[in-house]
């Protein structure tokens, strides 16, 4: 435990070092960090940006359990990136703005359309943000003894110090050095336990290989593994596959519109920046993505291995004593790991025959014993050094990886809400006048107003149900609502006011009825059966996607064509370097160079 | 020198640089691009995945790789793909992006 509480403490004196170089001066450092990020850099911080606390600690795990079923988060939180790429990115630099909502105004030259737009933003932000900051209370009290709230405080003053002062330049260098610490993290022990298994170093590669020693692939024998003990095969789901194309696509198009990813690219300087950026930001999310099923699969084997069938050995009293008297009767002890991770409640053992022995077993077991043991899914990545038995400082490295990925996407939702106060609303719809040094003063006490905002929904969100259901809201959300209008405002001139609020409104609504009624509400306990078209409330929203496209473009069509100064901004913001000022679209704020 | 100055009068000008074709050549590539972005993901790691889990790639069966390994690569390959052909169309337009 010394180790974790060496690279927490020392990551975060990295990280508030890094704020108080790069304070930032104008609210174009402070929203955009002067639009002169790397593009290789803005690529690192956007991967920071986007893995998020669960990808890091919680997503092998999920696979681990869901097997085929969990590629739908694999597909899903990369794909997404090819639509920015080619869909929004360079598009929404060359416009030149600060912010999502900021496009949306004055492309449809509405303060209406600007408005839903904020509240888009803002609800998907807010629901994503508190999971982050509970993530951050849940690492501090389980594993460095201190309090929940305490441990949430802590998280909000490390976050407040580098996005009040330094505004999006100095939450871009804070991302590029926590993706350094989670990336290490995540992958040493990968490459550990993929040569205890395999004998391969490369995990992509022993996931493809072999059992070490034995003429079976790994996969082949997971899966006879866990039918001999009568759980599902690992290569299949029991979801529809249509249910598995909608959540896929819904998670898709869902991380296109999340404003906290987008606003990552108008940090560059340039449209091909943007692009060139897209396809960094995806090969170092890749780094860790296509670990991950890797990590998941070994660590699953690995469990059910190590610790099925095996004698119970419980934790506080002396390890090796015990286990070597058991080892003298002829017995398997229960792991080490095991042990000490029962103190933390991630893993459990309920002896329900009383036999002392440790049955793994799934639902349709042909012995017909109950399953006994309990594992939490982040046991795949935070335990995986131990298992790997790697040195102690690689062990609490765990910890600092995951605030590292945790605080990192609290620091891109930060920044989307702190300017979708102090730029949508202040400077851009209430009060118009406003100077850029007001703007920046109002910006730093809206990032301080946001950090508190979070750091309370974090405290409460236990209370807060929607919290827990970050992957159905925040995406089905954005990408219902915010995805169709940013793209057919890119590659549809025709497309007018009239139509984008309608197609917003069409979004946002059903979407949240739906997801808060299968999720939450009455229909939490519904099946399948009951849902629409067998549509999960992950997936919803890429059904209500292609609905609001469509009102879109017909409320558009039924509605006047939109100004001539619009259809122009259109044309400029398809060519690069041709972005001139319009009138109707830039009388707000003028486009940047 | 000169080259600079003709593409002042370029951008000034505006119509100079035949924005219409350019984006129509984009919008083709685009196109192409979303399509095998959809057959590695929806098609392979989905749609087909039964069928090409009778295929064998080391350990694995064929579908559930590409829905769990493969289409991530074939991301990475598209977006550096799709930066190279933008690169060289812009060249072609003249366009400084």
């Amino acid at each position: 435990m010394d180790w974790t509480i060496f690279w927490v403490v020392s990551t975060f004196a990295i990280y508030i070092g890094i704020a108080v170089w790069a304070r930032a001066g104008s609210t174009n450092d402070f929203y955009v960090a002067g639009h002169g990020v790397h593009p290789v850099v803005n690529g690192m911080a956007t991967a920071a940006d986007w893995m998020s606390a669960a990808s890091f600690l919680s997503m092998a795990g999920l696979i681990a359990i869901l097997g085929y079923g969990g590629s739908v988060y694999l597909m899903g939180w990369t794909g997404g990136y090819v639509l920015l790429a080619l869909l929004l990115a360079p598009f929404l630099r060359e416009f030149g703005k600060f912010t999502v909502p900021d496009f949306v105004g004055d492309r449809y030259y509405s303060d209406t359309a600007r408005l839903v737009a904020v509240i888009c933003a803002l609800f998907v932000s807010f629901t994503y943000i508190a999971g982050q900051m509970s993530g951050v209370g849940i690492a501090f009290s389980r594993f460095l003894g201190v309090d929940f709230n305490t441990g949430i405080f802590i998280g909000m003053g490390i976050v407040f110090i580098y996005a009040v002062l330094g505004g999006m330049k100095g939450v871009t260098y804070t991302q590029v050095a926590q993706y350094v610490v989670l990336i290490f993290a995540y992958t040493v022990p990968a490459i550990f336990i993929s040569l205890m298994i395999t004998g391969n170093p490369i995990p992509q590669l022993g996931f493809l290989s072999n059992v070490k020693g034995e003429d079976v692939s790994m996969i082949q024998k997971l899966s006879d593994t866990l039918i001999s003990l009568g759980f599902a095969e690992y290569t299949t789901t029991n979801k529809t596959m249509f249910d598995v194309f909608c959540i896929t696509a819904a998670l898709m198009f869902g991380t296109a519109g999340l404003p906290h990813v987008i606003i990552r690219f108008f940090t560059v300087p340039r449209p091909s920046d943007a692009r060139l950026s897209a396809g960094w930001a995806l090969v170092f999310i890749a780094l860790l993505y296509t670990v991950a099923p890797a990590v998941g699969a070994f660590s699953r084997l690995n469990v059910i291995n190590t610790v099925n069938d095996t004698t119970y050995v419980a934790p506080g009293e002396d390890y090796a004593a015990q286990a070597a008297a058991l080892e003298a009767e002829g017995v398997t002890p229960s792991p080490a790991w095991f042990t000490r991770w029962e103190i933390t409640r991630l893993v459990g053992f309920e002896d329900k025959n009383g036999d002392g022995i440790m049955q793994m077993r799934g639902p349709n077991a042909p012995d017909g014993l109950e399953n006994e043991v309990t594992i939490n899914n982040d046991i795949a990545v935070l335990a995986s050094p131990e298992i790997a038995q790697l040195p102690d400082w690689v062990v609490g490295l765990m910890v600092a990886g995951g605030l590292a990925a945790a605080l990192s996407t609290a620091a891109g939702l930060l920044m989307v809400i702190s300017s979708a106060v102090s730029h949508d609303l202040c400077r851009r719809t209430f009060f118009k006048g406003m100077s850029d040094k007001s703007e920046l003063r109002v910006a730093r006490l809206a990032a301080a107003g946001a950090v508190m905002g979070a750091g309370f929904m974090g405290i409460y969100s236990a209370q807060l149900a929607f919290v827990a259901q970050v992957v159905a809201f925040a995406f089905g959300l954005a990408a219902a609502s915010l995805f169709p209008v940013i793209l057919l405002g890119i590659f549809w001139k025709r497309m007018n006011r009239e139509g984008a609020i309608a197609s917003m409104l069409t979004g946002l609504v059903p979407t949240f009825i739906y997801i808060w009624h299968f999720k939450l509400g009455a229909g939490k306990d519904a099946g399948p059966s009951e849902w629409f078209l067998g549509v999960s409330p992950e997936g919803i929203g890429f059904v209500v996607m292609i609905v609001s496209i469509i009102v879109g473009v017909l409320v558009s069509l039924a509605t006047k064509a939109p100004p001539q100064d619009i259809q122009d901004l259109v044309e400029d913001i398809r060519v690069p370097g041709q972005r001139r000022p319009h009138g109707i679209a830039d009388k707000g704020m003028a486009p940047a160079e | 020198m000169s080259e600079n100055q003709s593409e002042t009068t370029i951008r000034e000008e505006g119509p100079a640089i035949d924005g219409k074709a350019y984006w129509k050549e984009v919008i083709r590539l685009t196109l192409a691009l979303l399509a095998i972005w959809f057959l590695v993901s929806f098609g392979a790691g989905i749609l087909f995945r039964e069928f090409l889990d009778g295929v064998k790639l080391g350990g694995a069966p064929l579908g559930f790789w590409f829905a769990q390994n493969g289409s991530i690569y074939a991301f990475v390959a598209l977006i550096f793909c799709y930066c190279i052909a933008m690169n060289r169309i812009e060249r072609k337009y003249r366009i400084e992006g």
